[in-house]
């Protein structure tokens, strides 16, 4: 438990030390938010339709930003080596760096999608509930997109491979992020739990998922 | 299994193979392609253009059994270190990849009469769409790394990690809103479509099938000749 701990601490401080990166995600997932307005028009309804599409989508790119970095930067340094020597099974080194990538760049965002959510005119109950559905939700983003961090690691342009490896497996989590969010006053709150709880099933799913294919993935690419 | 990992052993059993396959994927589109364009009737609604559907549907099965034969090479590949089941994984994809690109595309011109637009954000057709972007990750990553064994099994991992997401997003699209007719061959109370429909559509089925063998075979049989050529470069190099 002390050293997942310790892998945790030691990946946020490096996210917070480098400083960048949390606000690079921040102010991306904000100008995605703001060019959609800017494209399809500001009429007050359509925005408030299309509104939870927008910041689930805005947060599902944001967070393949700073995957691209979640084993590349281990991998470069030669810390990678030493994890793999851990006295510690690799799947749950992997599931603290995703621990650690959640707080320090997805975390951020959910703190200030309810700012954005306004801005977009959501509803008040509206935007507790998308608060919500992301805290349940976005875990899997980095759960998933630790699998295409681990297999593009040697590659030459991982980051552009990586999107392509990790986006359609967002689908699930962006639809029911979406519906859970209710985008409305018609939806029952049956409906809503109802999809969260789906949301719940596929963050845990995917936490599995991710534990062993990113650790089989890190094996493999590892010198 | 085992003695086919030899890759000689293997090729003298695709040469052995090959014109079987060959000979019954052209007879089978033969007859296929006959009763389906020909001898069939024409569905009371929907005239003609019903016979798009022999090739839309048998593409469809397909595109997914590819994916699941992908897989279960995939698997095998990565467990027992099989060197011709990562072959034949890797050699299977770009061919369900057309399967799937053939899938959508014929669809496209069945709902454009039937459905009166070329592309319907449908939960059928958009889980397809999404299993046509899994096809282009796993070419994508074997192109990318170049130590072939690694990339064998990194390819393997995401082929994994695909098939147990796609029933996932199938269902999760399912859900979503739909307009894609339900399944109506393959369902426990028996096909709803008649007879006379249903007897060109599992020949083409079967062509279908008989052409991925001897496709696939001839990839495979490409691959290793391939690695053949790149073993003797390397060789002459050397000295």
């Amino acid at each position: 438990m002390n050293l997942l701990q310790a892998i945790i601490l030691r990946d946020l401080r490096i996210a917070y030390r480098q400083g960048s990166s949390a606000m690079l995600g921040v102010g991306f997932f904000a100008l995605v938010v703001t060019m959609v307005p800017l494209g399809v028009g500001p009429e007050r309804d359509v925005l408030l339709r299309i509104a939870p599409g927008i910041l689930w989508i805005g947060a599902a790119l944001s967070s393949l930003i700073s995957l691209d970095r979640l084993f590349h930067a281990d991998a470069e340094d030669g810390s990678l080596d030493l994890l793999l020597s851990l006295p510690l099974p690799l799947e749950l080194v992997v599931l603290a760096k995703t621990i650690a990538h959640w707080i320090s760049s997805i975390l951020p965002l959910i703190l200030i999608s309810p700012f954005l959510a306004m801005m977009l005119g959501l509803p008040a109950d509206a935007i507790g509930g998308l608060a919500i559905a992301l805290l349940i939700g976005s875990p899997a983003f980095s759960l998933l997109g630790a699998i295409g961090a681990a297999l593009t690691i040697n590659t030459r342009r991982g980051g552009l491979l990586l999107t392509i490896l990790v986006l359609p497996l967002y689908i699930p989590t962006l639809i029911f992020g979406v519906q859970s969010v209710g985008a409305g006053p018609g939806a029952g709150t049956d409906a809503i739990t109802a999809n969260l709880m789906l949301l719940t099933a596929i963050t845990l799913i995917s936490a599995v998922l991710s534990a062993w294919s990113a650790a089989a993935a890190l094996r493999i690419n590892a010198n | 299994m085992w003695k086919y990992a030899n890759p000689r052993l293997f090729l003298d059993l695709a040469e052995k193979l090959l014109p079987w396959f060959a000979g019954l994927t052209v007879l089978l589109f033969a007859v296929g392609l006959y009763i389906s364009l020909i001898g069939s009737p024409p569905d009371y609604q929907q005239g003609d253009s019903v016979r798009i559907m022999y090739v839309h549907v048998p593409a469809a099965w397909m595109a997914l059994f590819c994916y699941v034969f992908m897989a279960s090479a995939s698997v095998v590949g990565l467990v027992w270190r099989h060197a011709l089941a990562d072959l034949a994984a890797k050699s299977t994809a770009p061919i369900g990849a057309c399967f799937t690109f053939l899938a959508l595309f014929s669809g496209s011109f069945w709902g454009k009469p039937m459905w009166g637009d070329w592309w319907v954000w449908d939960a059928r057709v958009t889980s397809v769409l999404i299993l046509f972007f899994l096809y282009l990750g796993y070419i994508a990553l074997w192109e990318t790394i170049e130590d072939h064994a690694r990339a064998a099994r990194a390819a393997a991992v995401l082929a994994i990690v695909g098939v147990i997401m796609v029933p996932i997003i199938k269902f999760s699209v399912d859900w979503w809103e739909t307009l894609h007719q339900p399944a109506s061959v393959l369902r426990f109370d028996g096909p709803t479509i008649h007879a006379s429909l249903l007897w060109p559509l599992f020949t083409m089925a079967l062509a279908f099938t008989f052409f991925f063998f001897t496709v696939l075979l001839i990839r495979m049989r490409t691959e290793i000749i391939q690695q053949r050529i790149r073993a003797l470069r390397l060789a002459a190099i050397e000295e």
